[in-house]
C-alpha cells in the first residue's frame, strides 16, 4: 500500500483521483470480506465525497491534506453513510444525526470515510469475539483472533484495505490488536483527540488514536486529530507537533514486563528492538515499575464501574432497539438484556458491585487510590527516562475461541497496556517482526504525558533507519 | 474467594436494569465470582493517606459560555433515532 502522502500527491496532481481510490478500497474491502473486518460500507455517500473532492481539485481549490485518501473507522464512532452499531444489537440499527468531531477533522482535509470496523461490542473485549457480528479473523492466520477490541480497524490495514483506520484504546484496545496484526498503533495522552461522538466505554481512560501501515502516515494523521475541542470538556490545550529530530533519548526496559509469564519469541523480537535503539545511540537501562502487576486488578474495577454508569444511557427509550414490554421497568430490563452481549453484562453487573454501598470503598475507592500510587511511579521513572519499552502482549495472536470460556484469561491479554491508561500517559504498538510460525509481534513505547510527538519521532526515526 | 450467591446477581442484576434468564444468572455467578477474587488482590497494598485519582488530565472546572451551540441538527432528526415516537415527544409504556 502507497503511503498516504504518496495517495495525497497522486490525487492531487491528477495521476489518480479520490473517485478511483475509493472505489479501489470499497473492491479491496469486498474481496476481503471473509475476514469479517468491517461491519457496514458507505458506498453512496463515499463515492458521492470522492466525486465532490475531485471537482475541488479540477477547479484548482485546495483539496486538504488528506485529499482523496480513504479510511475506515471503529463502528464505535458516529458516521454519516451507515449504521453506528458499536458492534451490538442494541444499536444494531442506529442512524447518527451528527458526526464524530475526529471524522469531521479527517474529512475536511478531504479523507473520505468508506465504511466502519468490527469491534468487541461497546468495545469490551480483547479478541473481537465479542462482536454480535461474528469475530474478525487475524490478517496473518485466520485461525486465530484479529486482537481488539479494534480488531476490525487493525485488520483493515493489515490488508491493505485502506492506508488508516481510526480504533479506540480504553485498555489496550488500539495497541493490541495493532501488534497482533503487524501494524501500528497510537495510543494518544489522554485528552489529545476529542472523543465527541464515539461511544463512551470508561470516560477516565478512553482514547482515540490512528492505526496505520508505519509511523509516518500514523504522525500525519495524528497531527489532523489532535487539538482541543469545545465538544469534549476533556480535551487539553492543543500541544501536538510533529517532532523533526530526535536526539538521543534515556530509555528504559520495564522489567515486570519482561518475565518468564512473556512469550520468549515475543521477548526475543522486544530484546532485538531494544538492541537496535542501544544501535542508534539511546541509551537503554531497565528500571522498575512496581505496580504494573497490580494495574489489571485496578483497571478491572475502574472501567467496570464507569461501563455500568455509561452504559445505563441503553435503555431501549432513546435510541437503539426495544424490547416488547407492558411496563416500562420491563422494557428496560429486556432491552437491555437483549442488546447487550455476555460481556457487556459482566462489566455493568461488575461495575455495580464495585459502586454498591458496602464495597465502594473497599474496591472502588481503592483502586483509586492505587491510580495515584501508579501515577507516581511513572512520574518518578520519567525524571529520569524519555521512554519506557516492553512488549504489547505476552503472547502472538491466540486461536478463535481459546479464551471465549475463561473471561479473566482473556482479560490478561491487557496486561502490559493497561497501565498507560491508568495513568493517562501516550504509548504506541509497533511492528517488531514476525515469529518462527510467522505470527507478528509489537513492540510497545510508553511515553510521559504530552509527548506523543517524541513518542513518533523515535519510532519514525528507527522505522527509517531498522525498518 | 469473593462470594457471590444468586442472590447477589439477581440484586446487582436489579440495580443495572437488565432482566437476566436463569442460565445467565447461573453462568454469571461463577464468573463475577472469579473476577472479583482476581481484582480483590488490591486491598494487599497499603493506601494510608493517598488521595484517589478520579481523572487525570489536570484540568478543572472546564467552563463555557451560557450560549446555546448550534450542533447543526434539529429536534427532528434527534427524535427520529427514538424507536418510538408521538406528538414530538418519545413514546414510552405508561408509567403509572
Amino acid at each position: 500500500m502507497a503511503s498516504i502522502q504518496n495517495i495525497v500527491d497522486a490525487v492531487s496532481s491528477g495521476s489518480s483521483s479520490a473517485t478511483e481510490q475509493v472505489q479501489e478500497a470499497l473492491k479491496r474491502a469486498n474481496d476481503k470480506k471473509d475476514f469479517n473486518a468491517i461491519l457496514s460500507l458507505t458506498n453512496e455517500r463515499a463515492i458521492k465525497r470522492a466525486e465532490e473532492i475531485d471537482a475541488k481539485i479540477k477547479s484548482g481549490e485546495k483539496p486538504g491534506r488528506l485529499a482523496g485518501v480513504p479510511f475506515i473507522a471503529k463502528d464505535n464512532f458516529l458516521t454519516f453513510g451507515s449504521p453506528t452499531t458499536a458492534a451490538s444489537k442494541i444499536l444494531g440499527n442506529f442512524e447518527t444525526p451528527i458526526q464524530a468531531t475526529a471524522v469531521e477533522k479527517l474529512e475536511a482535509e478531504g479523507a473520505i470515510c468508506i465504511g466502519k470496523a468490527n469491534l468487541d461490542a461497546f468495545a469490551h473485549g480483547g479478541s473481537t469475539e465479542n462482536s454480535a457480528y461474528g469475530p474478525t479473523k487475524n490478517a496473518f492466520d485466520t485461525e486465530r483472533v484479529a486482537g481488539g477490541s479494534s480488531g476490525g480497524s487493525a485488520v483493515a490495514v493489515a490488508l491493505d484495505i485502506v492506508p488508516f483506520t481510526l480504533g479506540s484504546d480504553t485498555g489496550g484496545s488500539i495497541r493490541q490488536p495493532a501488534s497482533f496484526n503487524g501494524v501500528v498503533g497510537v495510543k494518544p495522552t489522554y485528552g489529545t483527540v476529542s472523543r465527541f461522538g464515539v461511544v463512551a466505554m470508561a470516560s477516565s481512560t478512553d482514547v482515540i488514536g490512528p492505526i496505520t501501515k508505519n509511523v509516518v502516515d500514523a504522525e500525519l494523521i495524528m497531527d489532523i486529530l489532535a487539538g482541543k475541542d469545545p465538544y469534549d470538556a476533556t480535551t487539553l490545550p492543543d500541544f501536538f507537533k510533529p517532532q523533526t529530530d530526535v536526539g538521543n533519548l534515556k530509555i528504559g526496559v520495564v522489567e515486570e514486563f519482561m518475565n518468564e509469564g512473556v512469550d520468549s519469541e515475543v521477548l526475543e523480537k522486544t530484546n532485538q528492538y531494544i538492541e537496535k535503539l542501544k544501535e542508534s545511540g539511546h541509551t537503554v537501562e531497565t528500571v522498575s515499575l512496581p505496580l504494573a502487576p497490580m494495574c489489571l486488578a485496578m483497571y478491572y474495577i475502574i472501567v467496570p464501574a464507569e461501563v455500568s454508569s455509561n452504559l445505563a444511557r441503553y435503555d431501549g427509550v432513546r435510541y437503539g432497539a426495544r424490547a416488547q414490554a407492558n411496563d416500562l421497568s420491563e422494557l428496560y430490563g429486556k432491552s437491555r438484556d437483549q442488546g447487550f452481549e455476555d460481556e457487556n453484562k459482566r462489566r455493568i453487573l461488575i461495575g455495580s458491585y464495585v459502586l454498591s454501598s458496602g464495597y465502594y470503598d473497599a474496591y472502588y475507592n481503592q483502586a483509586a487510590k492505587a491510580r495515584t500510587l501508579l501515577i507516581g511511579q511513572f512520574n518518578s521513572l520519567f525524571e529520569s527516562y524519555d521512554v519506557l519499552v516492553g512488549p504489547v502482549t505476552p503472547t502472538v495472536a491466540f486461536k478463535l475461541g481459546e479464551n471465549t470460556n475463561d473471561p479473566l484469561k482473556m482479560y490478561m491479554t491487557d496486561i502490559m497496556t493497561t497501565p498507560a491508561n491508568l495513568a493517562g500517559v501516550p504509548a504506541l504498538s509497533v511492528p517488531a517482526g514476525e515469529t518462527a510460525e510467522g505470527l507478528p509481534v509489537g513492540v510497545q513505547l510508553i511515553g510521559q504525558r504530552k509527548s506523543d510527538a517524541q513518542l513518533l519521532a523515535l519510532a519514525k526515526s528507527m522505522e527509517e533507519n531498522h525498518g | 474467594m469473593a462470594s457471590i450467591s444468586k442472590d447477589d446477581v439477581v440484586y446487582l442484576a436489579r440495580l443495572s436494569n437488565l432482566s437476566l434468564t436463569d442460565d445467565e444468572v447461573e453462568s454469571l455467578q461463577g464468573d463475577l465470582a472469579n473476577i472479583l477474587d482476581y481484582v480483590g488482590q488490591l486491598s494487599s497494598l497499603n493506601t494510608e493517606g493517598v488521595e484517589p485519582t478520579y481523572q487525570v488530565n489536570d484540568l478543572e472546572n472546564v467552563d463555557r459560555l451560557d450560549e446555546v451551540i448550534d450542533y447543526g441538527v434539529t429536534r427532528e432528526e434527534l427524535l427520529a433515532t427514538a424507536p418510538e415516537q408521538k406528538d414530538n415527544q418519545i413514546k414510552v409504556p405508561k408509567v403509572i
